[in-house]
């Protein structure tokens, strides 16, 4: 498959943002729950929310390249009972909103208790604010990911392994994110950012390495000989019908060789995981906020590199019919 | 939401259809062009014109890309004074000065000595004109494409059963039940084959290929039987000699048909040495081609009787005594000794098909011959008077093009098959070969070219036709040396029975001035500076270089085209045509027309939309040239113009004054009730616009079959002038004409005679009986330095050069690339997909080699005519067809040396003059990794053109009329 | 499902390779309601256009025993789509009437989804217009009352000259259609997807001729009638030289 800029800034962007405003809600959750030391000011929260705000809006913005008709955008919510990627668009919306008010409400420091427990803690408008947002954003990352699982016919993606990768790799950059960002504003959450930072980080890292694995074994379920239905053993295309290219000769390939491919996977994973882990951890002990972002900045790259090769690495059934330009 | 139902084309601008003919390639499909506010919506075939039945094939639905294509010429061009020839530096000039400069020179040459202007036509559809301009002008330099394209297969019929493939004759797929297609890859009659093997096949019937490439056609073959190229001789006899072994022939069809009973003198030392025995005592009339005063042996009385009298019947089988001591033998006992050698075994060794594969094939045609015969109720009287109350068929057809025609040992080949035809009694009935009017012609056909130099005189149309059919060597084109009377050589001692000419030779021979200089190479649709010329590298530099004076050695070359074609670049004057969709044409009976099994047809076209900018049809120069020229066919006895136009002179035209003969045959007389023979009808061009553009006569039933003995058809053909005799046309099992030849060779013809270092090879090859020699071009190449042949294929979505400016088309073969099997790869280190070094002893290319399993291992092919040169027909100078395509024509000679008695011979079948373009064999090498990835030779990228249109975008998006909005 | 489904039912028995229905489809619908169908580098390096219809080429197995099959195809209007349920506009729909899988291009944005979502490589980016392009079974012809009855036909169909494509109601058993696939084998392409196409292929099928030994040496054999079957001459010796019975 061609990997699309578009599509790589939209997914990584955008589950950077989805991350670091479930980091914000954990880490407020943290405090809820009284395992931390102080609570954190709602000026840092609204902060944080303009980060993840900033992360979803590029990721919107690259998202419109995919788009051919921007300007018909609007149509594609129509279809949420069957398209996910209607669901998703539908989704990306409210968890702006929601993260907005989330923010807006921390910004104003309007915290009017909903519910008190027996043990006297107390949930307020905020933090249900920030379950609703937590709560979409992580139905976004399965709208998400099941975009490219439920796509059947490309066998790498078509895994809940998809899912899950695209949870765990979102939540660990906006761990990581939310680290950087604790770190630099002295936060006392941030060794509680970066120690579930440095958790799913590797954990989105195992994800992977059993998705490779998993990619790696698959059995293709079509075959040249129920791609054109003549039971042969020993079928070659001689012609795909033209010598040029067409829609399906560039939308489905992608340009580089296959060690070119491995890679850039191996690259994904220490950049986008094996260094920023350690990062994480360095920042941590260290306390450096510059060490966090160079985290970010690291992970980001390597983020990129994965969902390079993610795309690169689907080889769609369609291209059956398709190995011979002549 | 746009409802797609309703969005109805008839509503979206302003439509028109009108209907005419293709021309995209040589088929002639009827059209119909859908026009919306005057740009080409879409062209659909015709269903309601006989030859396509509605169909249409990839061409013919991208006729809008080459209506609109950047390659255009729009004006007339001069070339730039002081810029070289081959450059592409042209001023654009009137019509007028065009007239001008061509009228004085030619007018010139016509005063003169007119064998100067050298006439030359591709793949045109109006030879009938062409050659008859060539004719009025008094130049036997004149050839259409025939020569380098197939004419061994028009020959070798045509001097066999009077008939033949290509457009005179094909195939009963509709009553057919086994046939058996040869070297065949997609032939001129495109899509009527199409419909006919579709058809044939859904009917359960079997279909055999006999080619060394499996694609297109053979594709969809029950079997393919993988041969050798050059072989089928082999083949064919080899057939022949299981099917006399196995007794399968028909006999009673051999006998009363051809002249297999026929008797014939093998006294060696009479004159009439090979030649049949006639009886003095029967009357022979002077009007009579075939006589009738041959003996046979009856088999009843044991005794010498003359042929097809009373109740006698020929032994076809015997060795005999005359009464005066000559001895006999039936020509059917000499053929069945000739082949008595050419066992499967034999030719197993020779074409590589297992010999057991050979018998089976002989016998499924055999069985199927002999059990499935077809007996139609139609009653038919023969020549001789005796009626039948049936027509009877063998249902075997065969279909062979040029995988058996450009070889040099095509003639003999093509005999065979003919042959192989005739025994199996399957000539011009159901299910087998059926003729199409104007066919079966004599044997030979009545045409003679010029048989000396008094035929050439200045301000005299020529004596005889430029091209003919010798009947013996008296009727050879040659002065009392034996030197030729043509440029080309055609009709000389080497290639006597040229009936096409030899196009493939005429720049070489004008560039050596062997036989004689020229002054003016006239081209019309021809790409001789590319893909129609042999050895195209060095033809390229003969058409460029000068003499000592620094004068070009051809002085003068006048291109006729419509597009810009590597040929174009090398013009002194360019003549801007028309496309197909811009013009009258005529597709006559005079020529080649579309006739069908049950009659004549011929066609028509007619302009659908304006010519563009300033240029012109073809017909219409020919026509203000002749008038200038003052050709007597185009002038009035005062000299003044005598027709309009060319529509006017299609209508009015006549063969002889008063004959009624005229291009077009439908609709004659003053109000167009007559038809083939009478006077010119003022209205016809409308009554073939509403007829679909055609004129087509369904003979009667019992006029269908049978036509070379059938009285009924040939009085009929007689009447309407389409034939002079009423003779029956007797198939030439063993070929009288030839071994006249052969006699002259041996010194035994009174008349002319070849010149001595020729002698050994018209002996040769003047036998009346076919026989396999393999391709003469192999005896001079070292098979184990190019133990491969390399061959060409018609793409079935590209016509020659014309469609890489198609938008469309080209996207289907960008470029080509040399298909060859595995092992050759893995012999010689290079990788499917590889850049490869294909050398022969002539030439090298460099291009890409792709692994196929479709082709016998000892071949390489690719599809013709698809590389390009950089910057011709109108595309990029980095298109793939130029940078990635490659031409195979670089690797073939058209001449061979040192072939007879050391002397240079042109590279061609040594009958006919037929191209051998398939005999070359090569070598396929790696290419080296330092090597640019690009195909070689490259040459000087060519500018356009003024006036080319050039329309180039980026992205094109093509909707014709009203954009949507 | 469809009451109605048309379809196409490709005879790769018969079929050439022609392209004929190639661009036959590119020339109706390049001018008609899906069009236009743009090319880019029309007259230079590596062109790329969209066309709905392509014939690819395929060989099976090795010499001698090569098959070469011509392999035409276009969008396959599924029974089940996988392409239509995906898109997020509704852009992409099947006909209720009969079964054809269109794009509403005035309401498709060009994210190409549907296109990763059907297995056959079928679906054609319009780069242009900036919309996804397919067969449309030639809707545009196949209703348009103001043709003739016998061409209301998808332009491939009238195109093709071997008769290999039919086309036809695959829902009606009567339709010729229907009665290809039934008679002939007709297969659907990758059914393990359960996509259900509702285009159909015929396999090859081989006419062969059984020949027995005693067929080819007839009583009626030609050589016989010419005496040419070695025969004694009468004078040859025989027992009446000197029997005594
Ligand atoms: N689409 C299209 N149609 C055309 C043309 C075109 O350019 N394009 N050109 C037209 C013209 S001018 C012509 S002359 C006709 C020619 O029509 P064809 O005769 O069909 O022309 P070729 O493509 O030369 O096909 C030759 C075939 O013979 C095979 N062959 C070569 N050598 C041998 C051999 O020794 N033995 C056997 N058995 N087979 C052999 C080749 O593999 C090939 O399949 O087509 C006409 N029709
Ligand atoms: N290697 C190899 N070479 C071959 C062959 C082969 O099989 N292999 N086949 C040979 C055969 S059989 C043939 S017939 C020849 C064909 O050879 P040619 O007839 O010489 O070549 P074409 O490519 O058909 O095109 C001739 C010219 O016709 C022009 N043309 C097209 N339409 C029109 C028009 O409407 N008006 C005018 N005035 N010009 C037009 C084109 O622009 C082109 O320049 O090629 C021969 N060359
Ligand atoms: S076969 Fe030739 S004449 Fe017929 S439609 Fe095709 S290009 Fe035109
Ligand atoms: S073939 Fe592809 S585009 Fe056509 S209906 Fe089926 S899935 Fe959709
Ligand atoms: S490209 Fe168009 S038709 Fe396809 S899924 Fe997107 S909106 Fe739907
Ligand atoms: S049905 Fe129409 S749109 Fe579909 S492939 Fe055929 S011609 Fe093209
Ligand atoms: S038009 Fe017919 S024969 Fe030609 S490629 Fe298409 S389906 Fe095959
Ligand atoms: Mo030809």
């Amino acid at each position: 498959m061609r990997p699309a800029f578009s599509v790589l800034f939209l997914t990584t962007l955008i589950g950077a943002g989805q991350g670091l405003l479930v980091a914000l809600v954990a880490g407020q959750w943290y405090f809820v729950i009284g395992a931390g030391p102080a609570a954190e000011s709602g000026r840092f929260y609204a902060l944080g929310v303009v980060a993840a705000l900033a992360f979803l809006g590029l990721g919107l913005f690259a998202s419109f390249f995919h788009l051919a008709k921007p300007q018909r955008a609007w149509r594609t919510i129509s279809q949420w009972r069957t398209s996910w990627l209607s669901r998703e668009v539908i989704l990306l919306p409210a968890v702006v909103g929601l993260a907005m008010i989330y923010g807006g409400v921390h910004f104003l420091e309007w915290k009017p208790v909903l519910l008190t427990f027996t043990n006297q803690k107390s949930l307020d408008l905020s933090m249900a604010l920030g379950f609703l947002v937590a709560g979409a954003a992580l139905l976004l990352f399965v709208a998400t990911g099941m975009i490219y699982a439920c796509v059947r016919f490309m066998p790498q993606w078509s895994s809940a392994w998809t899912v899950v990768n695209y949870t765990l790799t979102g939540l660990s950059s906006g761990f990581i994110a939310a680290t950087a960002f604790a770190t630099w504003a002295k936060s006392p959450l941030a060794g509680f950012f970066a120690a579930a930072a440095l958790v799913l980080t590797l954990t989105a890292l195992v994800g992977k390495a059993v998705h490779l694995w998993r990619n790696g074994r698959i059995k293709p379920t079509s075959s040249m000989r129920t791609a054109i239905g003549v039971n042969h053993r020993n079928i070659r295309q001689m012609t795909q019908g033209f010598m040029g290219h067409s829609f399906n000769t560039r939308e489905f390939f992608h340009p580089g060789s296959p060690e070119a491919v491995k890679g850039v996977v191996a690259l994904g994973l220490a950049f986008g995981f094996a260094i920023p882990a350690g990062l994480v951890v360095a920042a941590w002990v260290v306390g450096e906020w510059q060490i966090a972002v160079a985290a970010v900045a690291i992970q980001y790259a390597g983020l990129l590199a994965e969902r390079w090769a993610f795309f690169a690495q689907g080889h769609h059934v369609q291209n059956l019919y398709y190995q011979t330009r002549g | 939401m746009r409802d797609p139902v309703i969005s109805r084309d008839s509503e979206l601008g302003r439509s028109e259809v009108k209907t005419t003919t293709c021309y995209m390639c040589a088929c002639r499909c009827g059209i119909r062009v859908h026009v919306r506010d005057g740009e080409v919506r879409y062209i659909e075939g015709n269903p309601d014109h006989p030859l396509n039945q509605g169909v249409i094939c990839a061409k013919g639905a991208s006729g809008i890309m080459k209506q609109y294509s950047p390659a255009r010429l729009t004006q007339p061009l001069k070339r730039k004074e002081g810029a070289e020839r081959g450059t592409n530096a042209f001023e654009a000039i009137s019509w007028d000065e065009t007239f001008q400069i061509l009228e004085e020179r030619l007018g010139n040459i016509r005063a003169t000595d007119p064998k100067k202007l050298a006439l030359f036509t591709g793949r045109d559809q109006m030879q009938a004109l062409t050659g008859m301009f060539a004719k009025q002008f008094g130049t036997p330099n004149y050839a259409a494409h025939g020569g380098f394209c197939s004419v061994n297969m028009a020959a070798g019929m045509i001097y066999t059963i009077g008939g033949s493939f290509w457009e005179f004759g094909g195939p009963d797929l509709d009553r057919a039940k086994l046939f058996v297609m040869i070297g065949t890859a997609e032939d001129h009659h495109s899509n009527p084959m199409k419909i006919a093997l579709g058809t044939f096949k859904r009917g359960g019937g079997r279909f055999i290929a006999i080619n060394p490439v499996r694609t297109g056609y053979a594709a969809i073959a029950d079997e393919w039987v993988p041969i050798r190229p050059g072989t089928d001789g082999a083949l064919l006899l080899a057939l022949i000699h299981e099917i006399i072994e196995m007794g399968m022939f028909d006999r009673e069809f051999l006998i009363q048909y051809t002249n297999a009973a026929e008797l014939v003198n093998l006294d060696e030392k009479s004159d009439t040495f090979g030649l049949f025995v006639r009886d003095p005592d029967v009357p022979v009339r002077p009007d009579t081609f075939d006589t009738p005063d041959r003996l046979w042996w009856d088999r009843h009385s044991d005794a010498p009787v003359v042929s097809r009298t009373g109740d006698t019947e020929g032994r076809l089988m015997g060795e005999f005594t005359l009464p005066d001591g000559t001895p006999v033998k039936p020509s059917f006992q000499l053929l069945k000794d000739r082949v008595k050698d050419f066992s499967p075994d034999w030719a197993e060794g020779i074409t590589g098909i297992p010999a057991a594969t050979i018998k089976r094939l002989a016998h499924e045609m055999g069985v199927t011959a002999r059990d499935q015969k077809i007996e139609l109720p139609i009653a038919w009287t023969d020549c001789w008077g005796k009626d039948h109350d049936t027509v009877v068929g063998n249902p075997v057809a065969f279909h062979a093009m040029r995988g058996l025609a450009a070889h040099s040992n095509g003639f003999h080949a093509i005999r065979s098959l003919s042959i192989l035809m005739t025994i199996l009694g399957t000539i011009d009935r159901p299910g087998g070969f059926r003729h199409k009017a104007p066919f079966p012609r004599p044997i030979p056909p009545c045409p003679k070219p010029p048989k000396g130099v008094h035929a050439i005189k200045p301000n005299t149309p020529l004596e005889g036709t430029p091209l003919g059919w010798p009947a013996d060597p008296d009727e050879l084109s040659v002065d009392a040396n034996g030197t030729p009377l043509r440029i080309d050589k055609a009709f000389s001692w080497e290639f006597p029975l040229s009936v096409h000419g030899l196009m493939h030779n005429v720049i070489t021979n004008a560039w050596r001035g062997d036989p004689y200089p020229i002054d003016t190479l006239f081209l019309f649709m021809a790409n001789m500076a590319w893909n129609s010329t042999m050895n195209t590298v060095e033809v390229r530099k003969m058409l460029v270089d000068k003499d000592e004076n620094g004068d070009y050695k051809i002085p003068f070359i006048v291109v006729a085209d419509a597009f810009q074609s590597e040929t174009v670049a090398f013009a002194d004057l360019v003549l801007p045509d028309t496309s197909y969709l811009e013009r009258h044409d005529v597709m006559s009976i005079l020529d080649r027309p579309i006739s069908e099994f049950d009659g004549p047809i011929d066609s028509v076209r007619v302009p659908i939309l304006p010519p563009l900018g300033d240029s012109k049809p073809f017909q219409e120069v020919l026509i203000e040239l002749g008038s200038r020229l003052k050709l007597p066919a185009f002038v009035h006895k005062d000299g003044s113009r005598k027709f309009r136009d060319y529509p006017d002179f299609i209508v009015n035209f006549e063969t002889d004054a008063g004959s009624g003969i005229g291009f077009l045959a439908g609709w004659r007389g003053k109000s167009g009730e007559k038809f083939m023979v009478g006077e010119p009808n003022p209205s016809q061009w409308e009554m073939y616009a509403r007829n679909n553009n055609h004129f087509h006569y369904e003979l009667p039933r019992s006029y269908q079959y049978m036509r070379n003995w059938n009285k009924g058809y040939l009085t009929w053909a007689q009447r309407h002038r389409l034939v002079r005799y009423t003779d029956a046309i007797n198939i030439h099992l063993y070929s009288e004409v030839l071994q006249k030849f052969r006699l002259a060779a041996e010194g035994k013809w009174q008349g002319k005679q070849p010149p001595e270092h020729l002698r050994e090879r018209v002996r040769t090859f003047f036998d009346p009986l076919p026989f396999y020699y393999p391709p003469l071009e192999w005896r001079q190449t070292d098979a184990s330095r190019y133990p491969l042949s390399a061959l060409t294929q018609r793409p079935m979505a590209m016509y020659h050069s014309w469609d890489s400016q198609n938008a469309w088309l080209r996207q289907i073969h960008t470029h080509n690339v040399l298909f060859v099997h595995p092992s050759v790869g893995a012999e010689n280190c290079f990788k499917d997909g590889g850049w490869v070094w294909v050398e022969s002893p002539w030439g090298k290319v460099r291009c890409i080699a792709r692994y196929s399993e479709a082709v016998e291992p000892g071949t390489v092919w690719t599809w013709n005519a698809i590389g390009k040169a950089s910057g011709a027909w109108g595309l990029d100078n980095d298109a793939d067809e130029a940078k990635k395509g490659f031409l195979l024509n670089h690797l073939i000679s058209e001449e061979l040396p040192c072939m007879v008695g050391g002397r240079t011979v042109s590279n061609s079948d040594p009958v006919t003059g037929q191209a051998a373009w398939y005999d070359v064999r090569v070598r396929v090498t790696a290419c080296t990794e330092d090597e640019p990835a690009e195909s070689w030779p490259q040459f000087p990228s060519l500018p356009d053109v003024p006036g080319q249109t050039g329309f180039k975008h980026r992205v094109q998006a093509f909707f014709a009329g009203k954009h949507k909005g | 499902m469809n009451d109605k489904q048309y379809a196409l039912v490709i005879d790769l028995n018969v079929c050439v390779g022609c392209h004929a229905c190639v661009t036959s489809c590119k020339e109706w619908n390049t001018s008609g309601f899906a069009g236009p169908l743009p090319d880019t580098n029309p007259y230079g390096a590596e062109p790329s256009g969209v066309f709905f219809n392509r014939v690819q080429t395929f060989e099976c197995g090795t010499f001698p025993a090569t098959e070469t099959i011509h392999f035409p195809k276009s969008c396959l209007h599924c029974e089940e789509p996988p392409c239509v349920p995906v898109c997020p506009t509704g852009a992409s729909y099947k006909r209720e009437a009969d079964g054809i899988v269109l794009v509403d291009t005035d309401k498709c944005v060009g994210c190409k989804y549907c296109s990763w979502s059907c297995p056959y490589g079928v679906r054609e980016f319009d780069e242009v217009m900036g919309v996804m392009k397919k067969c449309t079974l030639c809707v545009d012809r196949i209703y348009d009352l103001s043709l003739p009855p016998e061409r209301r036909k998808p332009a491939c169909v009238l195109a093709c000259p071997s008769g290999a494509r039919i086309f036809g109601d695959i829902k009606d058993p009567t339709s010729a259609a229907s009665v290809a696939i039934f008679e002939s084998s007709g297969y659907q392409l990758m059914p393990e997807w359960g996509t259900s196409p509702s285009n159909h292929y015929l396999p090859r099928r081989k006419a062969k001729i059984l020949l027995h030994e005693d067929e080819l040496v007839r009583a009626d054999n030609a050589l016989k009638i010419e005496a040419d079957l070695a025969k004694p001459a009468f004078s040859a010796p025989s027992i009446d030289d000197m029997s005594s019975w």
